[in-house]
């Protein structure tokens, strides 16, 4: 028999729920693969309504709409930019927003911390794996409509909405740049979600939570007396990465934009650790 | 002069001058309230000769605290009401200032004079001898007030002016001002037009007394507390605007002027000479103060050569001098007030209050223009400096231009004109200029261009290029008055042509250069429009010499030029030594996400998690006990919203190896919070539970060593059963080999429903999973919580043979269920709870009684007389110690027994005759636990 031992043999906290073994739990989930598929989906469909859609209207405010057609690259920044405001906020939300709660729901949860799965240990692997599938989600879309663009319109320049076009070789650059920045200001959704979901044995709560507390957010943004304390509203900057898509590149929006989602982001991480590290698992 | 054109605002009068009592003596006070420190103003009029000057004095503190001086000016066809809230500002950060309406403009009188040192210069002095006698205001000396002068365009000339004229003068912050007048108005002895007739009749326009009726724009915000008046309503009560023979307030030789060179379209010397007198320029060599320079890189009416000349002629005088190009200018745009405001006051700081602390900033910076923020629809600025201020000609490169001799048309009347600059428009777009959206156009047939091939790097311009080209006029009929032969007015301009065609040009800026005897040909030196711009590699610059432009008055005669380069080198200014600053953000933008860090570095250092684990001041491992598997001492637990009511209340009990154990209660006895505590699921308010020796905390590692089913199955629905245990065990860590899968799988008994999705599981297969899930791995302790329950009989059966078998292992198993018939048949041990607490612990035997106790039915159900007959046999059986009839309702009788197995007395009681129907152990353990748990145990 294992007399004095600490732990069964072979058993080490920091190899416990391995992101390889978190990533499978989670990829096989139906939810998973409807949004992937909902994601990919959605360039072959803009394709089908701008196929179908007669686009020549003049005198209207020049957007990025309007350029949709001239390459892959327009195509795939037009589908960030019909995603970004609210599309993009749901898969974030999505998957950090289940990952824990979900398991309270199927009681596995116990089984893993009784494994046991250190507390933290068992949060990390689910953050990482839950941003992980964020960042493939918000990845996902422009791949495929830049993909499916290019097959449509074919390969060249960004072209922009009020003139002038950039390079294809330095607008794939930009894109990348604003798919980025797009990853980092959706964080304090993932943080939103990820700490509900460590509240809360209802999965639909924390997504939906997370969600209604964007769209919150977009509607103080809204109200301008607010003036400049709506720059402190990571709603406020939710397009900011447009600015990477014109011909002189302006940081400004998106550092800020960054910085007020890294700031939430991280005290909503620390309060999910911190809460769920001395909480009464009772589900 | 802040010459007010794009916006269509009117001028609104300040009420607080509706205060004013009139005369000089007369002065009104008033404490401007609702600011954090309330600035003291007085009103009055000043009399000069000519003139009475209408100014306010603001202040803030005691007024014997002596403070240096700073005299604010205003922007032509604006007073001095535009001027409070900075005014304010600078009385906040401790200086008594000053402001004034100039001559002619606001509620002062007499006649504009273009800062005629005899008229407005001399105004100027009059109001530092004022300042000179204010008890607020600190002195150099006798009548010598310590000040600054500082205002933006007509008000920065005048304060150049004011420091070249009057020696008391300490530094001066003149904004987007002229050096010399004559040739901002007629540069290169062309007619400025457009610039010239918009700014003579904003003048000529002025009424007696208000700027009403002439367009408002400039960076100065308008007062918010103004009352709005209109023109009309009023208009009977205020006298008519009657200009002055058409010239308004202006001085009549001004206007006489004015009228001349605006007929002919062509500035004469004598003109010039009158302009020139009245400039800063001609104080060149007497302004020797240190000076701020902020120039406007969207202006069209004083370009920034101008500045340059200004700080040429200063730093030449051995005055500190610092040079700041902003974004905005006469033409619009962004005029960063806050930024230069901010400067402003820095300069003062330290050449006035001689804070030598202050930093002054570079002595060279240009705000950049970059992109749209697209957020908010602003173009963004980022600041480029230098520690010495460049010039318009520093690190020339030579561009290579090609194109041949090119001959276009002047055509009559100067019509239709190129496009270059619109006054007050051009600079206004600024953002459309970062989408490389230009309006200026060349009128087909009536310019030569020149290109460069692409850049093979970028280049930033910063200044003046130069270029040399040769004109040729002929069929020009404009002769001048001396006789100097033909005129010819060109225009130079140089685009930034993008690789798709589109052309942009840098501030909309254009160079006009009129050249006499063009007719016998003549080599120029274009200096062209002084930007600052960067050309993107790839881009070609180009040069355009055009006959017209919309701004200026040209030769109306027809004529055709012919202009070829000269020397095929554009030189373009590089100004290397000036860097871009680093990105001002705010500071939240850093410090919001360190902010961010550290409170949520504060959360988890102060997190408690430090609950269960061992009790003070006991260790976290005691060897002692490591053969132990479960020791449980004084623990209780109140959950969270019932703290009045105990879950579980100082228990206590103790596991030894290879017992199964029973923990036996009704519903509600706390057995699975005590199991979920076991589990390190939740942290117990009290007392320790010890597991082989370690203490149980919130994911200890020793709980590796345990395996459990607690409260029903818990497994991921959408996967196998297989996938599960399997996805389970890895996620355990542990090697694969340890799983034992099979032998669990074997518990499970699932068969082929073994790779179905777990959602379509009966509860007994959950429940089945869940405890083959329980045994991975062999642990040396397993939990199960009532883990018969969904199972079937035959499977009841097997899963207590099973428990049995896996404590003969020499592990330990723990039951626990609120059914007798469960713990009695398998546990060699029991715990009796209800109610939270401990009711009572030990061998099962020893719950039920001293020894063992059977009860023997018997068919016939027998008289009293037989069955004291049986009992007499009964007790004669060896090993029994006792036997007597069982009380009703059994019937029958009730042995005890000492040493013997049930199997010997009913072997020997077979034998005896008795007849036996039932055999079976009395059930006291029913009756111990139902006394146990209805007594008055909570």
């Amino acid at each position: 028999m294992n007399r004095h031992l600490e732990a069964a043999p072979g058993y080490r906290p920091g190899h416990t729920l391995p992101l390889r073994v978190e990533a499978v739990r989670q990829l096989r989930r139906r939810r998973t693969l409807v949004m992937g598929g909902l994601l990919a989906a959605l360039p072959f469909i803009l394709l089908i309504a701008f196929a179908i859609g007669d686009g020549d209207r003049p005198g209207r405010r020049i957007t990025l709409m309007d350029t949709a057609t001239a390459s892959g690259l327009n195509f795939a920044a037009v589908s960030l930019f019909v995603s970004a405001g609210f599309l993009l906020v749901i898969p974030v939300a999505l998957f950090c927003g289940d990952t824990v709660a979900s398991e309270a729901g199927w009681s596995s949860l116990r089984y893993l911390l009784a494994a046991p799965v250190p507390r933290w240990r068992l949060l990390w692997s689910k953050l990482v794996v839950a941003l992980a599938f964020s960042v493939a989600a918000i990845v996902l879309l422009p791949l495929v409509a830049l993909a499916v663009g290019t097959v449509a319109y074919g390969w060249g320049p960004l072209r922009i909405p009020t003139g002038g076009a950039l390079p294809a070789d330095e607008a794939l650059l930009r894109l990348g740049l604003a798919v980025l920045f797009i990853v980092l200001s959706q964080l304090v959704t993932a943080g939103l979600a990820f700490w509900l979901s460590t509240r809360t044995d209802a999965p639909l709560g924390a997504v939906g939570g997370a969600v209604g507390l964007v769209i919150l957010g977009n509607v103080l943004d809204a109200v301008t007396a607010l003036e400049d304390w709506r720059e402190f509203l990571p709603a406020h900057w939710q397009f900011a990465w447009l600015d990477a898509l014109q011909p002189e590149l302006v940081w400004d929006g998106m550092v800020k934009g960054t910085a007020v989602s890294l700031a939430y982001a991280l005290v909503l991480f620390a309060l999910a650790f911190r809460g769920f590290g001395r909480k009464d698992v009772v589900s | 002069m802040g010459l007010r054109l794009a916006a269509t605002r009117r001028r609104l009068v300040a009420g607080a001058v509706a205060l004013v009592l009139l005369g000089g003596a007369g002065a009104a006070t008033a404490v401007v309230t609702g600011s954090p420190e309330p600035v003291h103003r007085s009103d009055q009029r000043l009399t000069m000769p000519d003139a009475r000057i209408d100014t306010s004095f603001f202040t803030t503190g005691p007024s014997d605290r002596r403070r240096p001086a700073v005299l604010l000016g205003h922007g032509f066809g604006a007073n001095k009401d535009e001027l409070t809230e900075q005014a304010e500002q600078l009385a906040r950060d401790g200086y008594a200032v000053l402001t004034w309406s100039a001559r002619g403009f606001g509620k002062s009188t007499g006649r504009i004079g273009l800062n005629d040192p005899k008229g407005e210069g001399a105004d100027v002095r009059r109001l530092v001898d004022w300042l000179a006698e204010r008890p607020e205001v600190q002195l150099d000396g006798e009548g010598d007030p310590r000040v600054g002068v500082t205002g933006a365009s007509y008000a920065g000339a005048a304060a150049l002016l004011a420091a070249g004229q009057d020696k008391r003068v300490d530094a001066i912050a003149p904004m987007i001002t002229y050096w010399d007048l004559a040739d901002a108005l007629f540069p290169e002895n062309v007619y400025k037009k457009l610039w010239a007739g918009v700014f003579f009749t904003t003048g000529s326009l002025a009424p007696d007394g208000d700027q009403r009726g002439v367009p408002g724009r400039s960076g100065a915000d308008e007062n918010p507390g103004d009352p709005p008046r209109r023109g009309g309503g009023n208009s009977a009560e205020r006298p008519q605007t009657r200009p002055h023979n058409g010239c308004g307030r202006f001085q009549a030789e001004l206007c006489r002027m004015y009228e001349r060179v605006a007929e002919s379209g062509r500035p004469d010397a004598e003109a010039r000479k009158l302009l020139a007198e009245r400039s800063p320029a001609a104080f060149a060599d007497r302004i020797r103060v240190p000076t701020l320079l902020v120039h406007g890189q969207s202006d069209s009416l004083f370009p920034l050569d101008h500045g340059d000349r200004i700080a040429r002629a200063v730093s030449g005088n051995g005055a500190p001098v610092a040079v700041d190009w902003i974004a905005g200018g006469h033409d619009g745009g962004d005029n960063e007030i806050d930024r230069v405001r901010q400067r402003v006051t820095s300069w003062f700081d330290r050449h006035l209050r001689g804070d030598e602390s202050v930093d002054t900033g570079p002595a060279f910076r240009v705000s950049r223009t970059g992109g749209i923020n697209s957020t908010n629809g602003s173009a963004t600025l980022r600041g480029a400096s230098a520690s010495d201020y460049p010039g318009l000609r520093a690190g020339t490169v030579d561009v290579p231009l090609a194109g041949p001799q090119q001959t276009f048309r002047n055509p009559p009347g100067a019509g239709p004109p190129s496009l270059s600059t619109i006054p007050g428009l051009g600079g206004g777009l600024d953002q459309l200029r970062s989408f490389n959206v230009s309006i200026s156009q060349d009128m087909p047939g009536q310019f030569a261009a020149f290109r460069s091939k692409p850049l093979e790097r970028s280049q930033r311009i910063t200044g003046t290029p130069t270029a040399t080209v040769h004109v040729r006029a002929s069929g020009a009929t404009d002769r001048t008055r001396d006789g100097s032969g033909t005129e010819a007015v060109l225009f130079g301009k140089v685009y930034d042509v993008a690789p798709d065609g589109r052309r942009t040009l840098p501030s909309q800026l254009v160079s006009p250069v009129r050249v006499t005897g063009a007719d016998e040909g003549r080599t120029v030196r274009l200096r062209l429009p002084a930007v600052d711009h960067e050309v993107k590699a790839g881009h070609r610059l180009e040069l355009v010499v055009a006959s017209t432009d919309l701004a200026y008055a040209s030769p109306l005669q027809a004529a055709d030029y012919t202009v070829s380069l000269a020397d095929p080198a554009l030189s373009v200014p590089t100004a290397s030594a000036v860097r871009a600053e680093a990105a001002a953000f705010p500071w939240w933008v850093w410090g919001l996400p360190l902010a961010g860090a550290l409170v949520a570095a504060a959360l988890l250092l102060t997190a408690r998690r430090g609950r269960g684990g061992p009790r003070p001041g006991r260790a976290e491992t005691d060897p002692e006990l490591a053969d132990v598997p479960l020791e449980i001492t004084g623990l209780s637990k109140r959950y969270a919203g019932s703290a009045d009511r105990y879950a579980v209340r100082d228990v206590a009990f103790r596991v030894e190896k290879g017992q199964v154990l029973g923990l036996l209660g009704p519903n509600g006895a706390g057995k699975t919070t005590t199991l979920r505590m076991l589990m390190g699921l939740i942290t117990p308010d009290a007392g320790e539970i010890r597991i082989f020796g370690h203490a149980v905390r919130p994911g200890a590692p020793v709980l590796s060593r345990v395996g459990a089913f607690v409260e029903g199955a818990g497994f991921l629905p959408h996967l196998s059963g297989r996938a599960n245990l399997e996805l389970y065990w890895r996620a355990t860590g542990r090697p694969a080999g340890d799983a034992h899968v099979e032998e669990a799988l074997e518990i499970a008994d699932l068969g082929e429903a073994l790779d179905r999705a777990v959602r379509t599981y009966s509860q007994g297969m959950r429940q089945r999973l869940a405890i083959a899930q329980a045994m991975l791995g062999l642990p040396d302790l397993l939990i199960l919580d009532e883990p018969t329950n969904g199972l079937d009989p035959p499977q009841i059966r097997e899963m207590r043979e099973v428990m049995i078998r896996y404590a003969e292992t020499g592990r330990t198993v723990i039951v626990s269920s609120h059914l007798l018939s469960e713990v009695e048949q398998s546990c060699s041990h029991l715990v009796v709870m209800d109610r939270g607490r401990l009711v009572q612990a030990g061998p099962v035997a020893e719950i039920t009684g001293a020894g063992d106790s059977l009860l023997v039915g018997l068919a016939g159900e027998p008289d009293a007389e037989r069955l004291a007959k049986y009992a007499e046999q009964a007790a004669a059986v060896p090993g029994v110690t006792s036997a007597e009839p069982a009380p009703p309702p059994e019937g029958g009788l009730l042995l005890r027994l000492d040493g013997a197995t049930p199997a010997d007395v009913l072997g020997a009681l077979v034998a005896a005759g008795l007849p036996v129907e039932r055999f079976g152990p009395n059930r006291r353990l029913e009756d111990a636990f139902l006394t146990m748990i209805g007594g008055p145990s909570a």
